[in-house]
């Protein structure tokens, strides 16, 4: 079973991806569907528990503003791990949409973005994403590096007032 | 300056230990050269031609004696013994190990400084006027507003992995020396008619491959505002900046595409989505960051006295005359001047230092300027706080030291990249370019009746030597494997800012000399009284210097 990365803890992730082009009806248990399919058809996609909408880098989280409160799994892919057009797309489902469901970076991220990914607002990374091999993990825990730091500067996500508010407090 | 707290010293500590575990993680063979690349980059770790180099941030130019001694004894104990001052006030390593640079960076850390977003796609240093709270054309001292950029950029988790590097620059003045206009964003502090303080803000200038000059895409906002606009611009050009190629990856490239009033709409929309959120400054916030800019323990001076005592040591000593009048600017504080250290000696790559000239540079801090220096992207020091009283002992001691070459602002004091000789990015070497220039055009007289010329040499078209915007301007290129040299006239990188135009087909190196030489020769035979380089270039065109140079030459 692959593994998931979810609130700081590693869980079995049964859930598929389908693909971008997406066309038909539905496989067997959960999935994320991609934003267009979602789009096309989300009136008869009536089961957040195990429909998830993933979407890509280049894609407009403002597409689903309307349907954020339905849903209680998103998904936000990384087509490469130096493309960070996803952190912003996190931030604005958070901040802007006030999702407060599970939202998974997919695709190609590297350990030493869980810091910044998670603060960004992702609580869920898939292991295979990640690319890791075991002596990487077993030399640096995976939640240790949700933990690199215990400063930050800039009000985001996790933190919603900027450290100069917090100094003055 | 601005000292660490503790939250700014834990941060700084668990980045060289996150550093650390990632170097090692790397040597182990656990981390591959990909994953490894971005993470070292934005610690300042290039892989250059020889060996890696190190770049550590010098905040708006603001360096202190404690940190230049420290930097002197990394200099002796991890590299050969010198450094080099960049273009964008950052110092630079040439020949550090790849094993020993968490060991460098806690070192660093001791001192409060790093290397933190100096180099990769993500928020670089942010740079400033080397003469900030000193001069009197200042509206605004700019470096606490420089202090809320450094910590809000400071490993923001949102912005990375941007499409490219970012470079923001901050000027007060009313004359521009921290070149806003070539910068991705360009903030120049204001007041409106009420008094209150707010900025200009330019977007998209930047050398480079694709030259372009900022564009102003607001006219005043207001200052407790500048965090939630800048993270708008951001935010735009992170998820709409091209990514396909990493020469159109830049802001310049998104603004022109767009149009600066599409760009400028699309942040507005953006902005007033996130207006008065908690990133917004408060009165007390801006009020602790000007806490750490307030003036030093200024001497009630008689200006006048210690004027009129120079003019006569000056009437004496004409060498003396000759480095005051080039090397040393006025003071908003009377009986007091700030002091350029030229790092410009003939037959020395212009911004290099040993570590004991960065020692002997913290002692005529400590002895003549508060402890504080500044750095300048004219690739000099400044010693801003300098008594005039001082100033003929000062003088002396820097020409002992071979920091009083009386030649800013001339055609010799020239900005140039570190070149074939060290950058792997290279076409051509700079360094050598440069020295065959100093020799040749050794005649200070002959200098000072040029006047002020920027000369800006770039190895490449990456254009770190800032070429485009030299008066003139040379560019290294390769031509199947031969070094050649182009040279450009007209930039300028002040308040009338404009990229320099190709003169015509390159030149060999030995040829530059001579070519400078016949550019100066129609300068000075067509320059009306007053007239600078750049005056009279802008006046006649570039055909009269096209048709002598290549007529000559054919």
């Amino acid at each position: 079973m692959p593994k998931l990365l979810k609130d700081q803890t590693i869980v079995d992730n049964g859930w598929q991806i389908l693909p971008k082009d997406f066309d038909g009806v539905l496989p067997e248990g959960p999935c994320f569907v991609p934003l267009g399919y979602w789009l096309a058809n989300k009136h008869n996609l009536q089961s957040p528990e195990s429909i998830g909408v993933w979407l890509d880098a280049e894609q407009e989280p403002e597409q689903l503003a309307d349907d954020i409160g339905k849903l209680q799994h998103l998904a936000v892919n990384f087509p490469s791990f130096m493309d960070g057009r996803g952190f912003s797309i996190a931030r604005l489902i958070r901040e802007r949409y006030q999702f407060s469901g599970e939202l998974r970076a997919i695709g190609h991220i590297v350990p030493d973005q869980l810091f910044y990914l998670s603060r960004c607002g992702f609580n869920a990374f898939c292991l295979d994403a990640l690319a890791l091999d075991h002596e990487a993990e077993d030399s640096h825990k995976l939640e240790d590096y949700l933990a690199t730091f215990s400063v930050t500067y800039q009000a985001c996500v996790n933190e919603q007032q900027p450290l100069f508010r917090r100094r003055q407090a | 300056m601005y000292i660490y707290d503790q939250h700014d010293k834990t941060l700084i500590g668990e980045r060289v230990a996150q550093y650390r575990r990632q170097t090692d993680d790397y040597l182990a063979g656990k981390l591959p050269d990909e994953v490894f690349l971005p993470l070292r980059l934005q610690n300042g770790l290039y892989v250059q031609r020889l060996a890696p180099m190190l770049r550590i941030n010098i905040p708006y130019g603001m360096v202190s004696a404690t940190q230049l001694r420290t930097l002197a004894h990394i200099t002796r104990k991890y590299d050969k013994g010198y450094a080099h001052f960049t273009t964008r006030q950052n110092i630079q390593l040439n020949w550090p190990q790849l094993e020993e640079v968490p060991d460098i960076l806690t070192e660093l850390a001791a001192v409060e400084m790093q290397g933190i977003q100096s180099s990769g796609s993500c928020i670089r240093n942010v740079t400033s006027d080397e003469f900030a709270g000193i001069n009197a054309d200042e509206i605004e001292d700019p470096r606490p507003w420089c202090e809320i950029i450094r910590q809000w950029s400071t490993l923001h988790p949102e912005f990375a992995f941007l499409p490219r590097k970012f470079k923001i620059a901050v000027t007060g003045a009313k004359t521009d020396r921290a070149a806003i206009q070539v910068h991705d964003i360009g903030l120049q502090v204001l007041k409106n008619a009420d008094n209150e303080v707010g900025f200009k803000v330019l977007v998209g200038g930047g050398l480079g491959r694709s030259p372009a000059i900022g564009v102003a895409i607001k006219d005043f906002l207001p200052a407790k505002h500048l965090l939630t606009y800048l993270e708008a611009i951001l935010r735009v050009y992170n998820r709409y900046g091209r990514r396909d190629n990493k020469y159109k990856a830049r802001i310049k490239i998104l603004v022109k595409a767009w149009t600066a009033e599409v760009f400028a709409d699309k942040v507005e929309q953006e902005w007033l989505q996130e207006i008065d959120s908690p990133s917004t400054l408060t009165d007390e916030v801006i009020a602790h960051a000007k806490a750490f800019f307030t003036s030093p323990a200024y001497e009630t001076i008689d200006g006048e006295s210690s004027e009129a005592k120079l003019q006569s040591l000056a009437a004496e000593q004409v060498a003396f005359g000759k480095w005051r009048d080039r090397n040393v600017i006025g003071h908003k504080v009377p009986g007091y001047c700030a002091v350029h250290l030229s790092l410009k000696p003939t037959g020395v790559a212009p911004g290099d230092v040993t570590d004991s000239q960065l020692e002997a540079i913290a002692d005529l801090a400590d002895r003549y300027s508060f402890s504080e220096v500044r750095v300048t992207h004219h690739q000099n020091l400044v010693l801003g706080d300098v008594k005039l009283s001082e100033l003929p002992e000062l003088w002396q001691a820097a020409k002992q030291l071979g920091f009083a070459t009386p030649s800013i602002g001339t055609l010799v004091d020239m900005i140039c990249c570190p070149g074939g000789d060290f950058c792997a990015l290279a076409n051509a070497k700079s360094i050598p370019v440069a020295e065959a220039i100093q020799r040749r055009f050794d005649d200070l007289d002959y200098l000072y009746d040029l006047g002020d010329i920027k000369l800006n040499i770039s190895g490449c078209m990456n254009a770190c030597g800032h070429h485009h915007v030299g008066n003139i301007g040379i560019l290294g290129v390769d031509k199947k494997g031969e070094e050649f040299y182009q040279v450009q006239l007209g930039g300028s990188a002040l308040d009338d800012a404009s990229l320099g135009k190709v003169l015509g087909p390159s030149f060999y190196a030995h040829e530059i000399p001579d070519v400078l030489e016949r550019i100066l020769n129609i300068y000075v035979e067509q320059r009306i009284e007053g007239e600078s380089f750049l005056d009279t270039q802008r006046r006649i065109g570039i055909a009269p210097f096209k048709e002598f140079i290549y007529a000559k030459a054919a």
